[in-house]
């Protein structure tokens, strides 16, 4: 299931032209028209972009409707199906079989409705991960079934592929340019500040690896040109060189990464003053390809380092830098892990 | 340092832990000299509050001593005696501006936990665990206090800590949900809950002008303070039926204003009552909603319903064609504590009230256990614990 906010990054996503075979095309040298904020949440230009080429999405159904047969196999003659696998059922088996049903049925049913696939394949692959330890369970136990065993955990194994090549290839979005395919980012904050300030204290870029904790590094080259080190998930830093594109005082930034980084990307930063004197309203726009694909950025949304997420962390830790001259640290978030209070944590370190 | 930690529901325990250290340039340190336990706390104690952890230091009504100031604060220094204000603000976002305290948007460094319960973070509440900031409580022998220059107020005349240390929270968040009725002369409120918020609610309702103030409880002891302490009318819901009464005391109108100060773990005798129990126990509903049921079924047509007591999540059957139907207007917030002291302090000067006739029980911070226990299970008229170093 998406959440709100990641739903909220596709109704402003911008789906780009198809471009087959065309060489990075820096996003921020698109003309900057101003473009609402936001659109009604019914309309969702990004799954229009997002919608999978024919082939695909035919092999998605296949997928989908071969999880529904599966699933409801197992649900109504859980034992022949068990016995197709090598397992002896008893009444826990017989449970545990409905169970992995159910879960079939569902992401079956989910593949065929979905006006995005993408997600439910992933979760399929998910499923096939949990399917291989049950059935490295029974082969570690069942002697006289192993070869049955053997048989479906390479079935298994094949489906597994098929599920994360179809899933890959959906959640990636064809027909985006090369530097803006795979991930794409937009989060607003409201900086209690007027533009030309926001903009300033943005400007100094070096400035914002001191706050914004998922960039390492930044080195100013030249006038347009820069040097950025960032964050991965797992410990993990990407570097690329940046140049802007486009710098307009007081209104809007907009780069694109230079050939031979680590993460292609590019982006925009916006400033536009609130309604009613409320400030600033500062909007990232972020498109880049994780190193590793989908799969990566499914696993970095598992522990919180989601690319949308980041973005928001680093907009408040700005926002925070602007109005109150700092971060705010709590007891819990001074330090990682356990808290000073914690029965298990360390005394603390001056 | 000792503090008094959450070690799981309906567990805590006073422990030696490190003492706080200046973590940013607008903090203080603070040593407490009084500090209490909060009916809210209870909902901590009994496990309906997400996120907390084991160690969590609680305690968000304290008041004490500066010991430490960040390089930033310029209005305090060390030996200053302060009343702190529960939540956390910074005084320079837009909703701190508006005097929106508890709803600053710069003091819950865990506002992605809130912002996934709640769609967008409140303020950071002192000891209310890690959704609200992870932010160390004041029930210790230190605290630190972020916001030094924005938060505490000075009190250095004569006035003990008693009269003063429940400008924090309680005191100004029962004038709040008074304030919220919008009181006009004649106006009868009524006040679900007689707690210590509950009290202070009725005295504010009484400060704001009200005609009658009718309040709700099942402890005697409780209902008797309200009728002596505050001049108010007192139903005792165990022997009468709320709705009944209420109308027959207003003349069928039903009351002006309801102001709810009960909260998340109400008690009831229905059937609805029982349903509510299960739902909770199974974490299918994360709150008791039947103060609140209640309080929107008795109000007047075009009445208003405000809400103190701390609800943490959902709530099952909620009577929104009541409240749709009969032009009903609710109101509710955590209250924006700062914009409240230095004017209810004027009214403790003045002798308006003294908020300390709510104290029954004084303690060591060391029996913090047993004081919570005993507010928990109403023991010994338990009205309000008191906790000092």
């Amino acid at each position: 299931m998406e959440s709100p906010t990641e739903s909220a990054t596709q109704v402003t996503a911008t789906p780009a032209p198809p471009a087959p075979a065309r060489p990075t095309t820096p996003a921020g040298s698109r003309p900057a028209t101003p473009r609402p904020a936001t659109l009604p949440m019914h309309h969702r230009p990004a799954d229009a972009a997002r919608r999978p080429a024919r082939g695909d999405a035919r092999l998605a159904d296949a997928i989908g409707w071969f999880s529904v047969g599966l699933g409801l196999a197992q649900l109504v003659v859980p034992d022949r199906v068990a016995r197709l696998v090598g397992v002896e059922t008893g009444t826990r088996g017989r449970a545990v079989m409905r169970t992995l049903g159910a879960r079939e049925l569902a992401s079956g049913i989910g593949i065929l409705t979905a006006s995005s696939p993408g997600p439910w394949l992933w979760a399929r692959v998910a499923g096939d991960v949990t399917d291989l330890a049950l059935l490295g369970n029974v082969a570690t136990e069942e002697q006289a079934r192993r070869r049955r065993t053997a048989a479906a955990a390479a079935a298994v194994l094949g489906i597994a592929a098929l599920d994360a090549v179809t899933g890959e290839r959906l959640t990636r979005q064809p027909g985006m340019p090369q530097a803006a395919r795979g991930i794409h980012v937009t989060r607003s904050i409201t900086v209690n500040r007027q533009p030309d300030e926001v903009y300033a204290f943005w400007r100094d870029l070096e400035r914002l690896p001191r706050f914004m904790r998922h960039l390492e590094s930044v080195q100013v080259v030249d006038e347009r040109r820069s040097r950025w080190t960032a964050r991965a998930p797992a410990g993990l830093t990407v570097a690329w060189d940046a140049e802007l594109v486009e710098d307009r005082p007081g209104e809007l930034l907009a780069w694109r990464s230079l050939p031979g980084a680590d993460v292609q990307n590019a982006g925009t930063v916006r400033f536009r003053p609130a309604p009613g004197g409320r400030g600033t309203e500062v909007t990232v726009e972020l498109r880049y390809d994780p190193p590793g694909g989908a799969m990566t950025e499914q696993l970095a949304r598992l522990f919180r380092e989601e690319p949308g997420q980041q973005v928001r962390d680093d907009l408040r830790a700005f926002k925070q830098v602007l109005e109150i001259g700092e971060v705010l640290l709590s007891d819990a978030t001074a330090r990682p892990g356990a808290h000073a209070a914690q029965p298990s944590a360390p005394e603390t370190v001056d | 340092m000792k503090a008094n930690c959450w070690m799981g529901r309906q567990s805590v325990e006073v422990r030696e832990v490190p003492d706080p250290r200046i973590l940013n340039a607008r903090d203080a340190i603070v040593r407490v000299t009084s500090t209490a336990i909060c009916g809210s706390d209870l909902h901590l104690y009994d496990g309906y509050v997400p996120s907390m952890m084991k160690g969590d230091i609680l305690g968000h009504e304290f008041m004490g001593e500066v010991v430490e100031v960040g390089r930033e604060v310029r209005n305090l220094a060390v030996g200053d005696r302060v009343v702190v204000p529960f939540p956390i603000a910074c005084g320079a976002c837009l909703a701190c501006q508006a005097g929106m305290y508890s709803l600053c948007e710069n003091s819950n460094p865990n506002a992605w936990m809130a912002e996934t319960l709640y769609g967008h973070s409140p303020a950071g509440i002192f000891g209310y665990s890690h959704m609200l900031g992870g932010f160390a409580g004041g029930q210790a022998e230190y605290v630190r206090v972020p916001f030094a220059d924005v938060g505490p107020l000075k009190v250095d005349d004569g006035l003990t800590d008693d009269q003063v240390l429940f400008l924090s929270d309680i005191f100004p968040t029962g004038y709040m949900g008074a304030e919220m009725c919008d009181i006009k002369p004649g106006d009868v409120i009524a006040v679900w809950g007689c707690g210590p918020v509950g009290q202070f609610a009725i005295a504010s309702a009484f400060m704001l002008g009200a005609a009658r103030v009718i309040a709700i409880d099942r402890f005697p002891y409780r209902l008797q303070m309200a009728r002596e302490k505050c001049g108010a009318e007192t139903i005792n819901y165990e022997e009468t039926s709320i709705l009944e009464a209420l109308k027959e005391l207003t003349g069928g109108r039903g009351p002006d204003a309801c102001i709810d100060a009960v909260g998340m773990e109400a008690h009831g005798h229905s059937a609805l009552y029982a349903y509510d129990r299960v739902k909770q126990a199974m974490r299918l509903e994360t709150d008791r909603p039947i103060a609140l049921r209640e309080a929107i079924m008795a109000c007047r047509n075009g009445g208003t319903v405000s809400v103190i007591g701390v609800y943490g999540g959902f709530v099952d059957k909620f009577p929104i064609g009541s409240v749709m139907n009969r032009s009903l207007t609710i109101r509710a917030g955590q209250c924006h504590v700062h914009r409240y002291m230095k004017p209810l302090l004027e009214r403790i000067r003045n002798g308006d009230i003294d908020p300390s006739f709510v104290i029954t029980h004084r303690m060591p911070l060391a029996d913090a256990a047993k004081g919570f226990e005993m507010f928990l299970n109403k023991r010994d008229g338990c009205e309000k614990v008191v906790l000092t170093t």
